[in-house]
């Protein structure tokens, strides 16, 4: 007969810790990162009550400096470039393709240990006082005059990136090596596209960062300048390498998104994403053009006017994949038959937000619009929308339709909606009045301010209230399907990726017999169920 | 359930098995390339800044000792590839000498460098730790120098950890002499030449400005 599913394999601590299974590794990243999210939403709490008024009554600007800082650090290098990935693509990529692990399912374990070590030595700088740099490091401060934990910190993202490479690396001889028979590239599901290209940039650019946090590192601890411009070197060489990165990582936090949503709109659309082919390169044209852009986060550094007038126009050549894909979820949505389960909700969510992000980001691409926003508020409102309003509204949309596959229980439907539509609500109402006061002048990371400006600042502390409620409800519902949900059969969308074709929860290698596939994804629709895929 | 094989059963064969770990290898080796390549975008950002103090700098490098070391890790890496070739023809006691006479030549190449860095230490030449230079190009012969240390002794790393596969490769191999071995020992050589080709890279970086014709 069967045999016993993933959870049910075994239950000692030794077969999750040192398990090489990925769904248990995924479980692990899982709960680690919940963790992290929670560290690094205390500090955007706090910052959002520091910034309820004008004045400074919470904390002074020391500490703020390093709540901001302890924000971005955590939510960057500790949620969000590990969070679709390392989970839900942990999770469901091997099965998505058919394979019965990853390729390297030790480096795989590995890899969350690592992940661990950098994170705990993040939070002992964290807790032994903090940094105050901000989570971009400038040089000079960052070496010469920051009185905070700098190395310590980058110790624990240089350990952590290299958790990320292995992420990278497995991923890219997994799609390459492991997909079951019959399913070539343009069979593949636009999910595995995503991670492929996510994958691409996690390898060939986390090492940029590596290296120059090791000069930012060395030039602290030995005291010798190569970024300090009093013996020759350059502060803006550092922003050049941080930005060959942090570029590109930009891309790691959206991309994978992206692939979610594929995902999401089709299944709920009950059709093949429109231009398939088109999206698929897509993922791949922004991987490569990203790294060609960095420079716009320097527009005001100093650097030339030709490298500005180069990257201003590489950026908006790097929108045009971005706006393919929007426009083809679009075209996706149309003449569909629509169905508004929670995914599709979170989904929906994410192609409006994700604009908007994404339009704003070519206004900060124009030289003359840039130098007067850059710094600002507008900046801050540009990526969150991108990050949060698109990144996380999608990794909740894909924790959702894929909660049954790996918990084997459904959740509430009502519940989840209701969260869905208060995300939306307070993301908006958080972030909007930040493009206004960006455009009014609000410089970032300050902790006092006119008072003209503190209508959307209470306007804007008031939506994230509703935000951080919105993503404490999951916690509750989904917690509490664990427990009384009702069990989920193998498929509950009849969706015909092969992740569906196999138990919920999956057993532990996935398949009873190796899949064999003989058709395009996505094909929705009534002879769908006629055809099974599994041989 | 796939158990009992001799492959993990995310794999169809051995032969499946062993040409994915390759390709890992060389995605691995496209990351390292990106490691060393940002700190030789800094080095040539830095180099066309202050080509007179660079070109100073570069003499006072030690190059017998440079070149000795090229030769000694050219020939490491010659040994190498002899090694995967033996194992091949199923000479496991030659792969054996191949890949200590290697390590021998890796330990050596460490050797010669740690005598170089003490050199450099008595001439008041190591950036932070005791540097005193007096010229009107001293910044720039000091950011010369950070480089040079910096990019040696990531690179000296990579050598420690290629010594150490290569002894681990060696140990296991007087065992026995599985696919796997051979899978394993393919993705060390591969390993090890790169680390090599660093090298020649940092060698022309290192020992050739201010002594090259112009
Ligand atoms: C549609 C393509 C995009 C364009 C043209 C674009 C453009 C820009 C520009 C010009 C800036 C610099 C603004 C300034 O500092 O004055 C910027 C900042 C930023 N963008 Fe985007 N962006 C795009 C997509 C994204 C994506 C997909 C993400 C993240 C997932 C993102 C995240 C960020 C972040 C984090 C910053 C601020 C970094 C900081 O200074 O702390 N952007 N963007
Ligand atoms: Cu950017």
């Amino acid at each position: 007969m069967t045999e016993p599913d993933y959870l049910n394999s075994a239950y000692t601590l030794r077969s999750w810790f040192f398990t090489t299974d990925h769904k248990r590794i995924a479980i692990l990243y899982f709960a680690t990162l919940i963790g992290f999210f929670f560290i690094g939403g205390a500090a955007a709490t706090a910052i959002r009550i520091e910034l309820a008024t004008p004045q400074a009554d919470l904390v002074s600007s020391d500490t703020y400096n390093r709540l901001f800082t302890m924000h971005g650090v955590i939510m960057v290098w500790f949620f969000l470039i590990p969070s679709i990935p390392n989970t839900l693509g942990n999770f469901i990529v091997p099965l998505m393709i058919g394979a019965r692990d990853l390729a390297f399912p030790r480096l795989n374990l590995m890899s969350w240990y690592l992940f661990i070590a950098g994170g705990s030595v993040t939070l002992f700088a964290i807790l032994a006082g903090g940094i105050d740099t901000g989570w971009t490091f400038y040089t000079p401060f960052s070496t010469l005059y920051s009185n905070s934990y700098v190395i310590v910190a980058v110790t624990g993202i240089f350990i952590a990136g290299f958790s990320s490479i292995l992420t990278g690396l497995n991923f890219i001889a997994t799609v390459h090596r492991l997909r079951a028979p019959g399913l070539t590239w343009y069979r593949l599901p636009l999910f595995i596209w995503s991670l492929y290209a996510t994958s691409v940039i996690l390898v060939l650019a986390t090492p940029v960062l590596a290296i120059t946090l090791v000069l930012l590192a060395t030039e602290r601890f030995l005291g010798v300048g190569i970024f300090d411009p009093r013996i020759g070197g350059d502060p803006l060489l550092f922003q050049h390498l941080f930005w060959f990165y942090s570029h590109p990582a930009v891309y790691i936090m959206i991309l994978p998104g992206m692939g979610v949503v594929n995902e999401l709109i089709s299944c709920f659309s009950r059709k093949p994403v429109f231009g398939y082919k088109f999206v698929a390169w897509a993922s791949l044209a922004i991987a490569a053009v990203g790294f060609l852009v960095w420079g716009h986060h320097m527009f005001v550094s100093g650097q030339s006017l030709l490298a500005s007038l180069v990257f201003s126009f590489m950026s908006f050549i790097v929108a045009v994949p971005s706006a393919i894909k929007v426009f083809n979820w679009t075209a996706t949505l149309h003449k569909g038959s629509l169905r508004f389960d929670a995914p599709m909700l979170y989904a929906l969510a994410f192609l409006g937000l994700f604009t908007i992000g994404g339009l704003t980001g070519l206004f900060l691409a124009c030289l003359a619009f840039d130098v007067h926003a850059t710094d600002t508020y507008f900046v801050v409102a540009h990526f969150h929308y991108i990050m949060v309003g698109g990144m996380v509204t999608a990794y909740f949309g894909g924790l959702h339709y894929w909660w049954p596959k790996i918990t084997g229980r459904l959740y509430s439907e009502y519940w989840a909606r209701t969260a869905a539509v208060l995300i939306f609500f307070g993301f908006n109402l958080t972030f909007f009045p930040q493009f206004v006061l960006g455009a009014e002048g609000m410089p970032r990371r300050y902790h006092v301010y006119p008072p003209e400006f503190q209508v959307w600042n209470v306007l804007s502390s008031g939506g994230a209230t509703i935000l951080a409620a919105a993503y404490l409800l999951p916690m509750f519902y989904l917690g509490y399907s664990l427990f009384f949900g009702r069990r989920a059969p193998a498929n509950p969308w009849d969706a015909p990726g092969l992740e569906w074709q196999t138990p919920s929860p999956p057993p532990e290698f996935n398949f009873e017999s190796q899949p064999v596939v003989t058709r395009a994804p996505y094909q929705y629709g009534p002879d769908f169920a006629a055809e099974p895929q599994n041989a | 359930m796939p158990k009992g094989r001799a492959f993990a059963p995310q794999y169809a064969s051995v032969q499946h098995r062993d040409e994915t770990a390759e390709i890992g290898m060389w995605v691995f080796l496209a990351t390292e390339v990106l490691l060393f390549g940002g700190l030789l975008f800094a080095y040539f950002v830095y180099r066309h800044a202050n080509p007179a103090a660079f070109a100073e700098a570069g003499r006072h490098t030690r190059i017998v000792i440079g070149t000795a070391n090229t030769a000694i890790l050219l020939t490491s890496s010659f040994f190498v590839a002899c090694a995967v070739n033996a194992l091949q023809a199923d000479a496991r006691r030659t792969c054996i000498a191949m890949l200590v006479s290697a390590m021998l030549l890796g330990l050596l190449f460490l050797g010669l460098k740690a005598a170089e860095y003490a050199g450099e230490y008595h001439e008041h030449l190591v950036p932070g730790v005791d540097f005193s230079y007096v010229a009107p190009l001293a910044d720039g012969v000091e950011l010369f120098f950070i480089f040079y240390f910096v990019a040696t002794s990531i690179h000296a790393v990579h050598m420690v950890i290629g010594i150490a596969v290569l002894a681990t490769l060696a140990v296991l191999l007087r065992r026995s002499a599985s696919t796997r071995m051979r899978a394993a020992l393919h993705s060390a050589a591969l390993y090890w030449h790169f680390v090599d080709v660093v090298w020649i890279v940092l060698f022309a970086l290192i020992y050739l400005p201010g002594r090259s014709g112009t």
